[in-house]
Parts: structure tokens; sequence; C-alpha cells
């Protein structure tokens, strides 16, 4: 195990060291380079340049040999789904003292990954620690831990941890032997104990539709588990996840830690500022599974408490749908 | 020679009563029903049982654990019994043998019914984990069902040899069969030495990995952040429950083989007092691993755990928790202290209340557990609230239970299910002594 991961680091290394020279060729002295290039392309001196790699070490290339290409933005490039998007790590924060449980995000969620059980990925509980505490909204979803209990117990790699901070599903693996649901201490995981039905239920033509990880739910599998992919569907296209456009409230911030920045879709804001300015924490820190979602704590709320509990329901996450014709 | 041709006479296999016939009848049937509801479980998928994503195991779990357990008896009576030189064992190790292999491999058809997709079993070798406790069971398992196979043929082999004469004038058909397991056995001084040899290597061999298969099956919970899993007691505390499990499931089996089989003479009051000795002592590790799960963490119980144990105490599971706790438990310990307590008659039934006890106890290990999750249950249907089996996984466990039983049951019809071989040598030696004695 120890040995694998060493090797697919290598790779990714080796990818990223490639990438990176590029990159650093072509956007960090680009009018430079090609003002010398222009002017040495007729001589064809053996002139050197010194570049800097990302890694930061020195290298000297013939300026011949040195060409303009168009920046290469990381994002657009192929990469493997289970490596990840290289050089990102993705994080959440859930701002708990703007939450009104309008549940604009369950339902976007449950619409956007085609859920068709009774449990939503995404939830909003009805938190209170003690009788005397303050009661508040707390919306969980998975955690995208970088300790995963639930990768550790999987015994056929179905689900899998990535190097940009996901934690995804390979269905078309995965076994159902449901040991991640019992492994994971934040109860996100769901199972398609029947068929899932999202043609007859949801009207949904499945046809041109093979099961990715990148898209959970699209289409779900019976006897295999879903849960909160963090939307890399929708990372891919430049878009914040579902649930954080959905949100009226700007409860939820998505963003990158290397960059160091999240954002609700109108403010983005400097991730260690916020969470030092805002105190934020993670759930069950104690229990170590090191979670990619930060909570803001429910001070100085926006809100009042009662507001949410209209749209409370005890025994409801997912709205049955209404037949389309 | 006369009381050897007895002896044989006794202890050969014989043709099912009309009574056998309608027991094993019974047992195919419930098979066959059990089957029908797991095709219908295959077709549908798990939503015909009634697990959901809270109460994500089920009875399908705890009958497992409830197998892997019992098949510890294996490892008691012939390995344990065996090194110690326990002599009280020769006529009751054949069963234990044939209970262990019978449960061990309903462990393994029993796993793969809780799985949904058994069309990927081939996963679990294919894309194989090492670090995942599963794959350690896909490891511990068949390793246990080959050396528990081993553990009962080796011993077997002389008297296959022996069956194959007796049977040759009354059925050349079954007595060709028996020659083949017989190995061409003599009964030579070097085919008795490898014989010895290997059994005792076998023998040796399934102390470590009986102790390991329990282990695995506890670490299959404590592995998990769970409230009532994730505790260090539970390999030694499943391996206690075992030895429980198992003893009493063969004391009950025993009672009922001497009965059918009127091997009276063979099986005396003698080792049901030895058995009910044995089932005293694994009670009473048993409560003492019991009192560190529950009772002790009390004192220093975090909210969780609170929780779960006034649950278990006094709550929705309090009925079954002491009933399994003194039923299962500590009213059999207080029988098996007296003598009379250990006649065979008060031993079936302890025997069998030790083993409904162990069934539910492994139903109250895997159940709360799962209700009482870190973040509250919220915004999925009441009935997902709580757990009671649906009418396909009762008779698809049922089916299974059936399936060990009707294993054993064919065992016991083909095999001599007290060695024949060891019984005649042991009359020999006990004779022989005799005689030495009087000269």
């Amino acid at each position: 195990m120890e040995e694998d991961n060493k090797n697919s680091r290598r790779k990714f290394l080796d990818k990223g060291l490639k990438i990176g020279v590029i990159g650093a060729i072509g956007g960090l002295g680009l009018s430079k380079i090609s003002s010398k290039l222009n002017a040495s392309n007729s001589s064809g001196s053996d002139e050197k340049m010194e570049l800097m790699t990302t890694d930061g070490t020195l290298i000297h290339v013939d300026s011949s040999e040195v060409m303009e290409i168009e920046h290469c933005n990381s994002h657009d490039t192929k990469y493997n789904v289970r490596e990840g998007i290289p050089n990102r790590k993705f994080v959440m924060v859930v701002d708990l003292a703007k939450c009104k449980n309008a549940l604009k995000c369950q339902s976007a969620c449950n619409k956007h990954h085609y859920v068709t059980g009774e449990n939503a990925w995404l939830k909003v509980y009805k938190m209170q620690e003690a009788e005397d505490t303050a009661p508040y909204w707390m919306p969980t979803m998975c955690m995208h831990c970088d300790k995963p209990a639930c990768v550790t117990v999987c015994p056929v790699d179905a689900t899998f941890k990535r190097k940009d901070g996901l934690v995804l599903i390979d269905n078309e693996r995965c076994i159902g032997c449901r040991f991640c649901m019992a492994a994971c201490p934040y109860s996100t995981r769901v199972f398609n104990w029947g068929e899932p039905g999202q043609e007859v239920t949801l009207n949904m033509d499945l046809t041109n539709h093979t099961s990715s990880p990148e898209h959970a739910g699209m289409p779900s599998i019976k006897g295999t588990v879903d849960k909160c992919d963090f939307c890399p569907h929708a990372i891919e296209k430049n878009e914040l996840p579902h649930c954080v456009t959905a949100c009226p409230n700007g409860v939820f911030y998505f963003g990158d830690k290397y960059e160091d920045t999240v954002t609700n879709g109108e403010e983005s804001l400097r991730l260690s500022k916020l969470l030092e300015d805002k105190a934020g924490y993670r759930l069950m820190e104690e229990l170590g599974t090191s979670p990619s979602v930060y909570y803001l704590p429910p001070v100085d709320r926006l809100v009042d408490f009662k507001d949410g509990l209209e749209d409370f329901k005890e025994f409801e996450s997912v709205e049955p749908v209404e037949k389309t014709e | 020679m006369e009381t050897n041709n007895k002896i044989i006479n006794d202890l050969v296999p014989k043709k099912f009563t009309k009574r056998g016939i309608i027991w094993t009848t019974f047992l195919i049937a419930l098979i066959v029903i059990g089957l029908i509801a797991y095709i219908d479980q295959l077709i549908k998928g798990q939503e015909v049982t009634n697990m959901r994503d809270y109460a994500l195991w089920g009875i399908y779990i705890s009958n497992f654990v409830f197998f892997v357990a019992t098949s510890f008896v294996g490892t008691v009576t012939v390995a344990i019994l065996r090194l110690t030189n326990n002599s009280w064992r020769t006529p009751l190790v054949r069963i234990a043998e044939i209970i262990a292999l019978a449960a061990i491999i309903m462990a393994g058809i029993t796993i793969i019914i809780d799985m949904a997709r058994p069309d990927r079993l081939l996963n679990l070798f294919i894309h194989a984990r090492l670090q995942s406790p599963i794959t350690w069971d896909v490891v511990i398992i068949p390793t246990y069902i080959v050396i528990s196979l081993l553990l009962l043929y080796f011993p077997l082999i002389p008297d296959f040899a022996i069956l194959k004469n007796h049977f040759k004038q009354s059925n050349s058909r079954w007595s060709k069969i028996y020659g083949k397991l017989a190995l061409n056995w003599t009964g030579s001084i070097p085919q008795k030495i490898l014989q010895e040899k290997s059994i005792k290597i076998i023998a040796i061999m399934i102390i470590p990995v009986g102790l390991l298969l329990q282990t695995i099956d506890a670490w299959l919970f404590s592995t998990t952040y769970r409230i009532g899993w994730d505790s260090t007691n539970f390999a030694p505390y499943f391996i206690s429950g075992a030895f429980v499990a198992g003893v009493g499931a063969l004391a009950t089996l025993i009672y009922v083989v001497r009965k059918v089989k009127k091997l009276e003479e063979y099986i005396t009051d003698y080792h049901f007092d030895k058995m009910g000795k044995l089932l005293a002592l694994a009670c009473l590790i048993y409560l003492y691993f019991n009192i560190n799960e529950y009772l002790i963490p009390l004192f220093t119980a975090k909210k969780g755990e609170l929780t779960h144990l006034e649950t278990l105490f006094t709550g929705s599971y309090s009925g079954l928790f002491w009933l399994v706790t003194i039923g299962g438990l500590i009213l059999p310990i207080i029988i098996l202290l007296f003598k009379k307590g250990r006649q065979p008659r008060t031993m079936f039934y302890i025997g069998l209340l030790v083993v409904i006890g162990s069934w539910w106890k492994r139903f109250v290990i895997v159940t709360p557990t799962l209700l009482h999750p870190f973040l509250p249950i919220q915004g999925v249907p009441e009935s997902w609230h709580h757990y009671f089996p649906s009418l396909h996984e009762w008779l698809i466990t049922i089916a299974t239970l059936a399936m060990a039983l009707l294993i054993i049951t064919i065992c016991v019809r083909f095999l001599p299910v007290i060695p024949i071989q060891r019984t005649i040598d042991e009359l020999q030696a006990t004779n022989a002594n005799g005689k030495n004695l009087e000269s």
C-alpha cells in the first residue's frame, strides 16, 4: 500500500514537474522570451537562458529551444479520475450563523444528483447540544476527510481518496458490503437498497450515461453506496457545487486550500483569515478524521432559528417527485 | 475380537429411520423456501430486507457472527482437549469437528448473502486491499474451512478402512467410496506414525487460526468509530463468546445424536458432566468479559456511550439484552454448578438455551450500535429509526441455519460419529492395563 502510494506519488510528481516546466516557460517569462526569440530566430544563436522550475531549481535552456506556447491551464488537462485534479485541494466552509434551514441546498443536491431514495446526501440537522444551549441548523455533506475511515475499510478500493482532497466512489466496483457506511462517523453515506429507478421516477434518459465517480448519482446503481461527491463535474466547468450556488443565504463557501481562497458565489475570502476571524472548526475533530469541511460557529446570527422550523421535516429529506408525463 | 465387532456394529453409519427422512425433508424444505426468498432478494435488491441506511447491517451479519462463533468448537474441543490430553473427548470430538465445519462453511455463505452485489464477488480478489478487515476475513475463513476439513478427515482415515470392510458384502457401492476415502489405509506402523503426526500439526495449527478467526470477526466491528464497537476488549470478548456458543452447540447436538443413534453406552453421564464443567468455565470467562464490556464503561461513559448502555440496560433493547445475559449466561452458570445440572437431559436444555442466547446476543451486539450514530437520525422515514428483520431476512436466515443442520445431518448419516478405531484402541489399552495390574 505504502509502496503503491509512493509510486503513484512519484508519477504524480513527474507529471506535475512536466506541466510545471511548461507552465513556467509559458507563464513566467512569456513576454521576455518571445521578444528574445524574435530577435534570435534569424541568427539561431546558442545563447543560454536561465529559467526556474516550479520547485525552485534553476535550469539552463538554449534559447532557440524555447518556444511560445499557450498558457497551460492545469484545470483543462486530462487527469486520472482516481488521482484528482493536479495541485488542488478542495475545501468547504459552512457558516452556521447564516443557515436558516431554507433547504435550497438539499433540493438542489437531490435534483442534480438525481437522488431517488429516501435519504438525502446533504442534510440540515436540527442541533442542540444541551438543554440550555441555543439550537442551530447544521448542514452536513460528505466531509471528504483527509484520513477517511470509509476508504480504510473498503475491501475493494471502490471508495478512494484523491490528491485534490475528494473522496469518491466507483459504483462499478462497489460490492455492497456497506462497511464504509458503518465506518463513517458522519452518517453521510446512503445505499441503493433497491433499483434506483431514476428513469421512472425522474423521467431521466440514461441511455448515454455510464456511471462515473465524478458525477455521483448519474446514474445510481442498485446495491452500491452513494454520497456527496463535492461536484467535480461542476468544478470541471469552473462552476461551484450545486449546494453552494443554490443557497440563498451564502452559507456555503467552496474553494481551494492551496490558493487559500473560498467563495460562496457572492464574495471571495481568504480561507485562513475566515477561519481565524470566525473561529472555524471541524466536525468531530477528536476522531482524527481530518475533514475538508470547516464550520463557522452560529454566533451573531442574522436569522432566527425558529424561521427554519417551518421547513423542518423530521422524517423526510427527499421530496417525492410529481411524475411528469 | 467379539467386542471389536460389537463396537463396529454399534458405531457404523446406519440408514435413516423414518424420523431421519422426515427431518431431512423438513430441512430441505426450509432451505428451498430460503432459496426462493434469496432469489427474490437478488432480483429486487436488498430493499426486501428491513435494513436501511442507519440499520445498515442486520441479522445476516449477526447470523454470520453466530456461525463464526459456533465454528470455534472445533478449536476448543479438538485441539485444546487433545493437547491437554483429556481422554474424555474421544466420543465427542468427531461431532465437534462436524459442527465446526458446518458452521464455518455457513459463515462463508452467510456473509455473501449480506453482500448486495454478489455478482462482484471476484472483486474481493481482483481489487483486494490488505488494510480492510473484510480482506482478512476473506483470507481466514477459507483457511479455517480447509483446516477444519483436514481435522475432520485425518482421524477418519482408519475408520474409512473399517467401513470399507464392513460394507463389502452389504453395500459394495459405499464400500468403494469409503475405500477411496481410506487412501489404502492398512494400519501399518509407518502409516500410523504419519497420521498421528499430521493430526498433531493440524491440531496445533487450528489454535492460532481459530483464535485469529474470532479476533478478525471482532475487528470487523472494532475498527469502526461506532459507539459500542470501538472497544479494545472486543477480540477476547468475541473469543470467549465463541467458546460459549461452540460448547453449547456441542452439548445440544451430542444429546440428540446420542439419542437418535442409541449411543448411551459410549456417551455417558460422565461425558456430559465433563462437558457441563467446560461450558460452565466458558460461561464464567464470557461473563468476565461482559462485565468489562458493559458494566465497567458505565463509570466513565461519555454521553454517546451512556445513551448506548442505557438502551441496553433500560431502553428499547433491554428486554433482549437481559434475556441473553441472564438466560444465555447467568442462569446456565448457576445450573451447571450443581452436579444434577450436568446430567444429559438438563445439559441438552442448557445447551439449547445457550445457543439461542448466543444467536440473539449477536443481534444485540450488531443492531443497537447502528441505531445510535454520532449525529442524530433525521430526515429519514420513521421506520428507519428501528430495525426488526423482514420476512425475507427470516426465511433466508432460517434456511442458513437449516443448511448447517443439514450438513451436520448428512455427516452424521454417512460418517461414524464416534471414532471407531480410537474407541477400539482405547478399550484395548485399558484392557491391557487391567491385565497388567492383575498379573
